[in-house]
Parts: structure tokens; sequence; C-alpha cells
């Protein structure tokens, strides 16, 4: 179904990788911060990529937007406030939990627990008579299986 | 002339197809033998005309042929040949085309083999498959004609799209077509066995292959679409949650449900159903990626020829097939009357805990790929949804999944007992605690997803293993070669399923990753690893302008690998792509990338260690082994048709 035209194409004209060895910062403590941030991050103009894969010229300077925050002491949580103000929640690859996004978030547990109910009703519904004449004791039932896989 | 042909083989086919789609279903109903008959003859001519068809495209790429729109798009003289050949499919046109190829394939499988089907059933399965074909047929020739002429032929054509001009993509979406495509027969069975008002053991029987080979070609053409982004897109990438990628996820989920279910309908006569609509829901999931893919109405890196009116007609496509479908099963659902009975704790109970799971997680994947189009319809919210929602949305179900397996594996049928089944998986359990001990111990910092990733993995081997050994019994290891080999099939796809979770949580959890600027000359140190950048080259290729580096890689003074990573350029395109180099290990991979020439001197260069990588692709691969093996079991060649004794005697496996 994909034979994948990317769309990345059109932002890998552009000849460069994503993050360039002048980006890194020089605390490691800093720049390992930095890089799980960027993973989380959309690069705005791409077609699904983080601003950690992407070559865009706008994620390269969202990485050195990040970093200086990160260098002038912004928490993660800050460091990505920033970011979210000026691109929108569209840049998260995380939707906050929270307003409509709840139905996002609730809908697989709830769906598993709500299947699990059916599940269970159903299982119980076809349950085996507990006593019945064919009860064999657990020795017989033994036997039974050794014969029948042999 | 041989555009002509193939472009008028397509119409003729399609014309066929609403012959088959019509006249055996009537006959079917009325009882008249000769309609009936006359599936299989037309399902043979559909598919030799859609061969023809495909072939004459085949040729026009070949030959370089300009004057077809399509090649000129997608083709330049100067390619090489065999991706001149999968610039056929590398394309919307094309690739649709090879969708009815397929299509028409199984239909003329299902008219070939099987000579146990009934005749009346056999006509309904093929009237099904071929409304299909004809869907997708009349979609080709109205809105997709890939034949169509161009009025000037240039000299040359456009090229194909480099990244695409790459073995492991080559072959990635034909297989990924004979899965999507594969579980139409599953559909097409289950609307047959709906109108029937008829699903017993024998009716599993015969759909279990068909989605056993679909399920298979899915995690082949899957596993090589993740290995390609691999080692194509330059930082060892394998999985993205993409739109797109979800589209085949989604369907290789509930495929794998369903594969399950046919063998409780097939065993014990319960489940029915439940198994005739994970058929349809399988296929609806194919249905839905082709609208996602085609349609452009998610945003995915694989957007592909996106044209809201193609959009328009699939959608119309997905809600005939999926919507009558389910309505026929509204009606007919009730009269599916499950037979046998089984107390909570039994292999029943087991594959319906991990249906619910299965199925569950492909609605998560689901829910997450459609939501940003929801808000956006309806709260007009522009959000993304991506792989950090996913990976704590999806993993429980299949952390759940792995810890349940090997118990519901070597649980009896009908009732067991919890403690009876541990005894023998003890082996399994001390060698995935060893796992997990020594994973701790070797990893420093944040490593429980490559402790408990890691110890489901032994878990889940362990568990095959201990399924073997106890399906031998008293007997030895003599019998071991004698089992059937669905066992075989069995124990391998879910020991498979392991090795593919100790590699991804392992390499998520344990790779390094180095970027630097590296003079020519200069050695620097990577996780134990020496590598010294020792020659940039330029290096020109058929149709494409190389970089190439020369990189030796040592340890402890001896040297482990010399690689040559490459940056190409391709001029009909003008875009650049990275040519990782790679040494494969069994314990860890060498991920080597060559960036831009700095202006103060020297080069980027990028480095991964990537331990246990290979082990994710080297567990998909057994897990389709696991497939083929299971296929080629005795009970699916030999008289697979009995349907008047039905299951007198229960086999024990």
């Amino acid at each position: 179904m994909r034979v994948l035209i990317l769309t990345l194409s059109l932002l890998l004209a552009l000849p460069a990788l994503a993050v360039q060895p002048d980006e890194v910062l020089s605390d490691p403590a800093l720049e390992a911060r930095a890089r799980e941030i960027s993973k989380i991050l959309r690069c705005p103009v791409c077609q699904g990529e983080t601003i950690d894969e992407s070559n865009a010229p706008i994620s390269r300077d969202l990485r050195l937007y990040l970093r200086e925050r990160l260098v002038a002491g912004d928490s993660d949580a800050e460091a990505v406030q920033a970011v979210t103000d000026r691109f929108g929640e569209y840049v998260l690859f995380e939707p906050p939990a929270r307003g409509v996004n709840w139905l996002l978030y609730l809908a697989g547990p709830v769906m598993a627990v709500l299947a699990l109910l059916l599940g269970w009703r159903f299982v119980r519904s076809r349950n085996l008579p507990e006593e019945g004449p064919a009860r064999l004791s657990d020795e017989e039932k033994a036997r039974l299986d050794r014969i029948m896989r042999d | 002339m041989i555009a002509e042909i193939g472009h008028f083989a397509l119409i003729l086919a399609f014309a066929v197809a609403l012959f088959q789609m019509i006249v055996p279903m009537i006959g079917a109903a009325r009882g008249w033998g000769g309609w009936i008959d006359s599936a299989r003859p037309a399902a043979l001519a559909q598919f030799g005309l859609i061969g023809i068809s495909f072939a004459a495209l085949t040729m026009a790429f070949v030959t370089s042929d300009f004057s077809v729109a399509l090649v000129y798009e997608n083709s330049h003289t100067a390619k090489p040949m065999l991706y001149k050949i999968s610039g056929v499919w590398g394309n919307h046109e094309g690739s649709m085309l090879l969708w009815v190829l397929i299509l028409s394939l199984f239909g003329a499988a299902a008219a070939s083999f099987d000579a146990n089907l009934p005749p009346k059933l056999r006509a309904r399965v093929l009237s099904v498959q071929a409304a299909i074909g004809a869907a997708f047929l009349a979609f080709i020739l109205f809105t997709s004609n890939p034949f169509a002429r161009m009025a000037s032929p240039p000299f040359n054509g456009r090229d194909l799209n480099p990244l695409l001009q790459d073995p492991g993509l080559a072959f990635h979406p034909p297989f990924l077509y004979l899965g999507y495509v594969g579980l139409s027969m599953a559909f097409s069975f289950a609307v047959a066995a709906l109108i029937e008002g008829r699903v017993d053991a024998a009716w599993a029987r015969w759909v279990r292959p068909w989605t056993l080979a679909a399920w298979v070609f899915l995690t082949i053409g899957i596993a090589l679409g993740s290995w390609w982004a691999y080692y194509e897109l330059g930082w060892g990438g394998f999985w993205f949650w993409d739109p797109v990628e979800n589209a085949s996820f989604m369907p290789w989920l509930i495929a794998a449900a369903l594969l399950h279910s046919a063998i409780v309908v097939e065993k014990r006569e319960v489940l029915k159903s439940w198994t005739i609509l994970l058929a349809i829901m399988a296929f609806g999931f194919s249905l839905i990626g082709t609208f996602i893919v085609r349609s452009g109405i998610i945003t995915s890196v694989h957007s592909f020829a996106s044209d809201p009116e193609r959009g328009v007609f699939i959608l119309a496509i997905l809600a005939f097939f999926v919507g009558g479908a389910l309505l026929l099963f509204s009606v007919r659902a009730a009269s599916m009357q499950a037979r046998g009975a089984f107390a909570p704790v039994s292999r029943e109970g087991a594959l319906v805990l991990n249906n619910i799971l299965l199925a569950v997680s492909a609605f998560v994947v689901f829910i997450g790929t459609v939501w940003p189009l929801v808000a956006e319809m309806a709260w007009d919210k522009k959000l993304s949804v991506g792989a950090p929602f996913f990976e704590k949305a999806f993993t429980p179900f299949m952390v759940a999944l792995a810890i349940i397996l090997p118990l519901g594996a070597i649980l009896p049928w009908k009732r067991g007992r919890l403690k009876r089944v541990l005894y023998p998986l003890r082996g399994a359990l001390v060698f995935a605690a060893a796992v997990m001990a020594l994973v701790f111990a070797v990893s420093t910092g944040h490593s429980a997803l490559a402790v408990i990733g890691a110890g489901l993995g032994a878990w889940l081997v362990g568990g095959a293993v201990a399924d073997l050994w106890l399906r031998t019994g008293n007997s030895g290891l003599a019998r071991l070669r004698r089992l059937p080999r669905a066992d075989w099939g069995k124990a391998v796809a879910h020991a498979g399923l392991g090795v593919t979770f100790i590699g991804i949580s392992l390499l998520m959890a344990w790779q390094v990753e180095d970027i630097r600027v590296a003079q020519v000359g200069q050695t620097f140190t990577v996780a134990g690893y020496d590598i010294t950048l020792e020659a940039v080259e330029e290096r020109p290729g058929p149709n494409y302008d190389s970089i190439v580096a020369t990189m030796r890689v040592g340890r402890d003074g001896r040297q482990v690998a010399l690689l040559h990573p490459e940056k190409r350029v391709y001029p009909v395109q003008a875009m650049p792509t990275t040519e990782a180099a790679i040494q494969n290990g069994l314990f860890r991979d060498l991920y080597l990338v060559i960036g831009d020439e700095q202006q103060a001197g020297g080069w980027a260069v990028r480095s991964y260690i990537k331990p246990f990588a290979s082990w994710i692709w080297l567990g998909s691969a057994l897990m389709a082994l696991g497939g083929c093996i299971s296929l080629s079991d005795r009970r699916y060649r030999v008289a697979a048709g009995a349907r008047q004794s039905r299951a007198a005697a229960q086999p024990a496996e």
C-alpha cells in the first residue's frame, strides 16, 4: 500500500542530515535532554517527522531554539511549552491529555475493559457443567491425554 | 500498440469480473450447475487478462516507452533494470494494477486448488472475490488509467524517486499487497458463509490457509519496509507509527487474531460469528489502508498521489463492501450456533483472551491514527499523534499478550489448570528470569524497557521450546520429527515473536549514538570501537553521483570492519540520499553515516552502535517461516473437505 513516495523527499532536497555536529551542546546531560525532547516534537512543515529526524531548516531552527532554552535554564516542560506557544499543539507528537484528548487516551482502556467483560460473559455462557457423567479423575485425564497425544 | 493491448485486456477483465460476480451467485442460489461451474473458468480468464495487462505495462517500463505518461513520470533510461521493473508498482496507477492482479491471482488459486470445496460455496466465494475485483478494476479504468498516452513523447523520463530505488523497497509493496489482498479471500469466504448461513469446522479449515498465507505475506512486507527504513533513512529508525505504517499494522494484528480464532472454530466449533466478524474487519482494515494512502486525507510521510476524487471512490468501495458485509452479518450472525462448551481456563479461553488483546490493540492503533482527523473535523483542532502516544497506549497490550501466550499455547482444550501448565513451563520461567537478571546486570541507567522486553522475549522463546518438548511426550526426541507441521509452525512463529521482542527492547534501550565532525585520518572512539575516517572520494554511479567515505572500525587493536557509507545525489530528481554502511552482527550492528563537508574542514559523521538490531528482522523471518511451516501441514493438503464427518473425534491437537 505504501510504495513510499516519501514527501520527505521534498525536505531531503536540502542536503543535510538531521542533527548537525555544530548543534550538539558541550554538556552531555543537557544534550541528552535536548535529544529526548526533540524526539517528541513534530517538524511543523514535514509529513510526520520529529525535529530530531527532519532535515528541514525550520527543524534545525527549532533544535537550536530548544537548546537555547535549555541552556538558559528552562525545565523540559518549560522548553516544550515555549515551542508549543509558537507553533500550537500540532508540534506535540503526544497530544496533551486534557480536553477532548481524554477520549483518545481513554478509548483503549475503556475498549479493553468492555471487551474483557463481553469476553468473560461469553466464556461463562459456554462454561462446561461442573458435574457430569463424563468427569474423569485427574489421573484418568492425564492418561487419556497421553493416549491422545501418542 | 502494446499499451493499447494492455488497456483493452483490462477492460475485458472488467467485463469478465462482472460476469463472474453475477452468474455464479445466481447459479448457487438457484442450484443451476452450469452457472455454478462458470465461476472457475471466469476466475482463470480474469487472472489471465489482468496478467496480460500487467505484462503490457511492464513491457512499457522495460523498453522505456515514454509515450506512456506513467512511464515518463516514473522512469528513466539510465535506471537499472531492477528498478525499471519495480517502477511498475512504484506509483499509484501501476500499484493499483498490481493490486487487482494479485486479487485475481487469489481468485484463480481458489478456482484451481481446494478440490474438496463444495461447488456452491466455491461459486459464491469466487463471486464475492469478483465483486471486489470489478470495483477496483472500475476504479483503475475510470480514475487511474495506467496506459494513458502522451501527445508528444519526451526523450527521457523523470526517473523514479531515488528512495524507492532500493532492493528492499522493490519487493516491499508486492508482499504487502499479497497480504492485504490475501485477506480478501477470508472476506469472500466469510460473506459466502453468511449467504449460505453455515459456518462449521470444515469452513474454518478452508479459510485458515488463506488467512495464514496473507498474514505471512503481511509479515514479510512489513518487515521489509521497516528494514528498508532502518538502512535507508540514515539514522536507523525502524518503526515510526506513521499512519501508513499503521495502515499495514492493523490488518496484521486483526489477521493474527483471525488465524487464532479460526483454530477455535476448526477444533471446537465456537467463536463462529466472531471469526466471521474478524474476517470482515481484516479486509476492511486493508481497504482503510488503501484509502488512507490514496486519498491523502491523513498526512503521512508516505503520501502517494493524493487525489480527493480517488479517495471518494475508494471510500465508496470501502463503504459498500464493509457496510454490506456487516449488514449481512447482523442479519445472519444469530444463526451461527456455537457447539462446544469449555471452561474459562482452557485453550479456548486463552484464545479468546488472545483475540481480545489483538483486536483491542488494533483498535488503539486505529484510534491513534484517525484521531488527528477526528479532532480537526469535530473541534477544528490541529494536533498530532505519534510514537510517544503509541508506545504508551499500545505496548501494555503486547506485554499482556506475551505473558499469557506460552500459558495458552500449552493449555489443554476444554478445561485446564493453571498449576498444571506452569509445571512444564518452569524451565521457560527460569530462563526468562535469568535473562532479566543478566540484562539488568549489564545495562546501566534506565533499563526497565530492556529488562522487561528481553525477559518477555525469553519467556516466549522458552515457552515455544517447552511447547515442543511437551508435545514429544514420553517418546523422546524421535517423536519431535514426526510432530505435525502445525505444531512446529506454531512454536517457530511464537519463538519468532519473542526474538523480535528482544531485538526491539534491547535496541531501543542500549543503542549508542555519536555525532561529530571528523577530519580525514582522524580516529575517534564510540562505545569501545575505534572508528577512523580514512578517505572520502567522489564516485559516479549509473544514474547518480556519489560521495563515498572509507571508514575503518577497530576494537582492541583488531580491525572489525571496513565500511563505505555513501551520500548520493540523483541529478534527475535533484535529490540526495544517504546510504548508511552497516555491518550486521548477531549481537550488534555497526551503522555509519557520512554527512556534509564542513566549512572549517572535515566531515559530519554519525556513528551508531545498535545492539541486537538484526533480531527484529530475524524474529519477523521466524514468524513468517512458522506460518509457512504451518501452511504445509498435512491436514490442509489431505481431504481437507470432509464436511460430513464433523469433529466426531477430536484430535489431541
